[in-house]
């Protein structure tokens, strides 16, 4: 019992990076339809820039708001600059370019920085909270940071006139124009946001798996699932299925199928709601009509 | 095939067998490579490029054909060349069998499936209850193969990469020839018509489940043939070496030798076997950062890819010639 | 100087030629409507005056040239657009549809005050400001789209076909409040219908399109008598 609550909790602290890092790529998904193959390597990349920081001697907390501002104009100038050009186009081709966005963030991170892992500090303090057995400061501490992140957002999008704006701009395009929005920008802003949130899942998640180029993989993969599972376009729906998919994850590996295959976890959930139920346990379905 | 294609298939052909006496032993082992590459650039191009599923976990097929292979050599004793219908079989199935549930699945969602499958390989592949197959971490090792004693006896030696460059040229060949007759023929017009409008397809009376499922269990099985191939040539297989990158090669080398296009296959494969030859003299990383920049760029500005433009440039020097 | 002046436009879809060679003007404070049966080009027109369609021709607003400017920066100037098919925001509240018809606008006290003013010309809206536009009726999401529209406190209104899909007695409430809009505010408004007989009650000008051209133009009052236009369109 204990093992397994032990597990649990160990889950949703992973669940809740898997949650933000599905947060954003449904917020990408809800402007463009598009699904971001690149997601978890801005993430990754944003952290080696904290890192950096870090290393300069920065302080952490100054680093990471700092990294945090500079994703979000990555996010932006990825999408004006990348993402633009092909935006009507057939979905290969944006398949093509979100692939070609992965491996060049991947591989010019590996040359910048070397592929040796480097340690990437919390900035929660060492000794579990109240001496618990069960989750480590920094596991507390990362379900605090998604928790606040998601309040910060979901205060943005429901009560501030560009929130209510960018929501517009995803849903109706062409009426979003009408009432003199600038479509474009939206998209941009959106890229912007969704980047930040990535790099914060970035910053929880380094600490946990150390720094080195391909650590975002699986927490990409994982991601995904989650997104999916809770409904590739529900915000609400992403962050549930994080939490979902982090704990399946532990409890799975730990107890039913052990931890080599925790990937084939993810692997299979996609999969499954892929073909069962496609719009996840929250999102709509869309019929598409002849 | 008009008397033109057929005269320069035939010198191409020539040039190809004349290669193994010229070039040095690791060169030959190079060609061998670009040549398991076209097949399976050929395999994912006639999914991806002829039928518009996008697939990210085709190293996934390559890997089964691989292992396939490695499996019946070393454990079982089979003889190499007749590992290679049976990894084509096998895989055959595996891609069809894929391809079912995959039917629900359209462009983005498809690429989604596909990409979990490729990220989530190499763990498959080292699950400790597997291990007694697949040798875990480690892999499997196996022999090269010698050339077939009588190429001495007719007084032309061949060494042991030479012979197997045949092996696999001769494989090839064989290949492509099936593989332009099934697009030139119904099966091919279908998948075509499944790509441009599948709505429209089915209307026409094209058994569009039927089509896309054989369409995702060929390709399939020509990846696995080509993996089957490379374990030959390489004499090695381990779980590593079959992540995600590899492919993402794949994508890379069909966009750059042109989607929908059987030569395409050919300059895709000389571009991923050498471009990373050369880049790594500069960086590690360099490879694929060129790979990216090249993916983006032939996006933008080469949709159509080497062959496209191939195709192109042709075409203005029929203009030309005509015009004069 | 007229306030709206379009001059030999000419608009395609793809290859498919729509427009070919429409003018027309309109006086500041006057309600002008463009008439035709389906597929006339009335539509399009109004897409090619908001920039969301490929255009050929000169159109001047308040004498500033608009054409081949973005549809964000026309809406800036003063023009709002209420579309075929109203363009609902149909997963937002009423209200946050309102909201957005102000979204350009920097005054906050002028925009709380208008959407008092909104749900006063249309009670029915403040009734449901909380419920998801969607779900609201024809005639109420009609109402929304035209309340949106003023909250840009625009100085041209465009209206597509406002009287679609709506019962007699709705579309009657709803021209009274264009009317009184119109004279109280100062709002012009061109309004594309194919309802002529309410559209020439309601209009001072009015234009005759057919195939994409002008065929016939007056004041509604003379276009109304017009024997052709008596047959063809308003049925006795």
């Amino acid at each position: 019992m204990d093992a397994l609550l032990h597990q649990v909790l160990a889950g949703l602290a992973t669940g809740g990076i898997y949650a933000s890092v599905a947060l954003a790529l449904v917020m990408i998904y809800q402007a463009t339809h598009l699904v971001n193959f690149a997601q978890g390597e801005m993430a990754m990349f944003s952290t080696y820039i904290a890192w950096s920081l870090i290393n300069a001697g920065m302080p952490y907390w100054a680093a990471f708001f700092l990294t945090v501002a500079f994703s979000f104009v990555l996010g932006v100038l990825i999408e004006r600059v990348v993402i633009r050009p092909v935006e009507n186009s057939p979905v290969l081709a944006v398949v093509v370019v979100f692939i070609a966005l992965l491996v060049i963030l991947n591989s010019v991170t590996g040359w910048i920085y070397t592929y040796t892992i480097k340690t990437f500090p919390s900035p929660f303090p060492e000794q579990p909270l109240f001496g618990n057995p069960y989750m480590s400061s920094h596991e507390i501490g990362a379900i605090f940071v998604t928790l606040v992140v998601l309040m910060l957002l979901y205060a943005f999008f429901r009560f501030t006139p560009l929130g209510l704006a960018m929501r517009a701009a995803a849903q109706n395009p062409e009426s979003s124009r009408l009432v003199g929005i600038r479509v474009g920008w939206m998209l941009a802003l959106g890229w912007g946001l969704a980047a930040a949130v990535g790099s914060v899942a970035g910053m929880m998640v380094a600490p946990i798996v150390f720094l080195d180029p391909n650590m975002m993989g699986g927490v990409l993969l994982y991601a995904f699932a989650a997104a999916l599972v809770g409904g590739i376009d529900n915000p609400a729906g992403a962050v549930f299925g994080g939490f979902l998919v982090g704990v399946l994850e532990n409890v799975l590996g730990a107890f039913v199928i052990g931890n080599e295959l925790k990937l084939a976890v993810a692997l299979v959930l996609i999969i499954g709601v892929l073909i069962v139920k496609p719009s996840g346990f929250f999102g709509k379905v869309h019929v598409s009509r002849v | 095939m008009t008397r033109r294609n057929l005269a320069l298939s035939a010198a191409l052909i020539l040039a190809a067998c004349v290669l193994p006496f010229v070039l040095s032993e690791y060169r030959i082992f190079q060609f061998t490579l670009v040549l398991v590459y076209a097949i399976a650039l050929l395999g994912l191009n006639i999914l991806t490029g002829f039928n518009g599923q996008i697939s990210l976990g085709h190293g996934a097929f390559y890997a089964i054909g691989a292992y396939c292979a490695a499996i019946l050599m070393d454990k079982y004793g089979v003889p190499y060349w007749a590992t290679i219908p049976v990894a084509g079989a096998v895989c055959l199935g595996a891609g069809f069998l894929f391809g079912l549930p995959a039917l629900r699945l359209e462009g983005l969602y498809l690429a989604l499936a596909t990409f979990a499958l490729g990220v989530s390989l190499p763990q498959l592949l080292k699950y400790h209850h597997l291990e007694e197959f697949t040798g875990g971490v480690q892999g499997i090792t196996i022999i090269k193969p010698d050339a077939p004693a009588f190429f001495t006896e007719l007084g032309l030696p061949l060494n042991q990469d030479q012979w197997l460059y045949f092996f696999t040229l001769g494989v090839t060949l064989v290949m492509f020839i099936l593989g332009a007759n099934l697009l030139r023929g119904r099966i091919g017009r279908a998948m075509m018509a499944i790509r441009d409008n599948h709505v429209a397809a089915e209307a026409m009376g094209v058994n569009n489940a039927m089509v896309k499922s054989l369409t995702f269990g060929i390709s399939a099985m020509y990846t696995g043939v080509a993996g089957a191939l490379s374990a030959i040539a390489i004499q090695f297989v381990a779980p590593d070496s079959f992540n995600i990158f590899l492919s993402i090669t794949f994508l890379v080398g069909i966009v750059i030798g042109g989607l929908a296009s059987i030569s395409g296959a050919i300059y895709g494969a000389l571009f991923i076997q050498f471009v990373p030859n050369i880049a790594d003299e500069i960086s590690k990383a360099a490879p694929w950062a060129i790979f990216g920049l090249f993916l983006i760029g032939f996006v933008y500005l080469m949709p159509a890819g080497v062959a496209g433009a191939v195709r192109m440039a042709v075409a203005r020097l029929r203009r030309k010639r005509q015009n004069s | 100087m007229a306030l709206l002046d379009a001059s030999n436009l000419h608009a395609a879809y793809g290859q498919t030629r729509v427009l070919h060679g429409i003018s027309f003007s309109m006086e500041e404070g006057t309600i002008t409507t463009l008439l035709g049966a389906n597929g006339a080009g009335k539509t399009t027109t109004l897409r090619a005056l908001c920039g969301m369609v490929r255009t050929e021709g000169a159109i001047s607003f308040g004498g500033q040239r608009i054409d081949g400017r973005a549809t964000e920066d026309i809406v800036r100037l003063g023009i709002a657009h209420v579309p075929d098919g109203r363009g609902t925001f149909v997963n937002l509240s009423t209200e946050e549809n309102l909201r957005l018809g102000a979204y350009t606008r920097k005054d906050r006290a002028g925009v709380e005050a208008d959407l008092e003013r909104m749900y006063a010309y249309f009670p029915r809206l403040r009734e449901r400001r909380a419920q998801q536009a969607g779900t609201l009726s024809g005639g109420e999401q009609q109402m929304l789209a035209v309340s949106r529209a003023l909250m840009l406190r625009p100085k041209l209104m465009l209206l597509d076909e406002p009287s679609f899909g709506l019962a007699p007695l709705i579309v009657k409430e709803l021209f009274g409040i264009l009317r009184t809009v119109n004279e109280k505010e100062r709002v012009s408004m061109l309004v594309v219908e194919q309802n002529a007989a309410m559209a020439l009650d309601l209009a001072d000008h009015a234009y005759l399109i057919e195939t994409g051209r002008v065929v016939l133009s007056g004041t509604a009052a003379d276009i109304k008598k017009n024997d052709a236009v008596r047959r063809s369109y308003l049925g006795y």
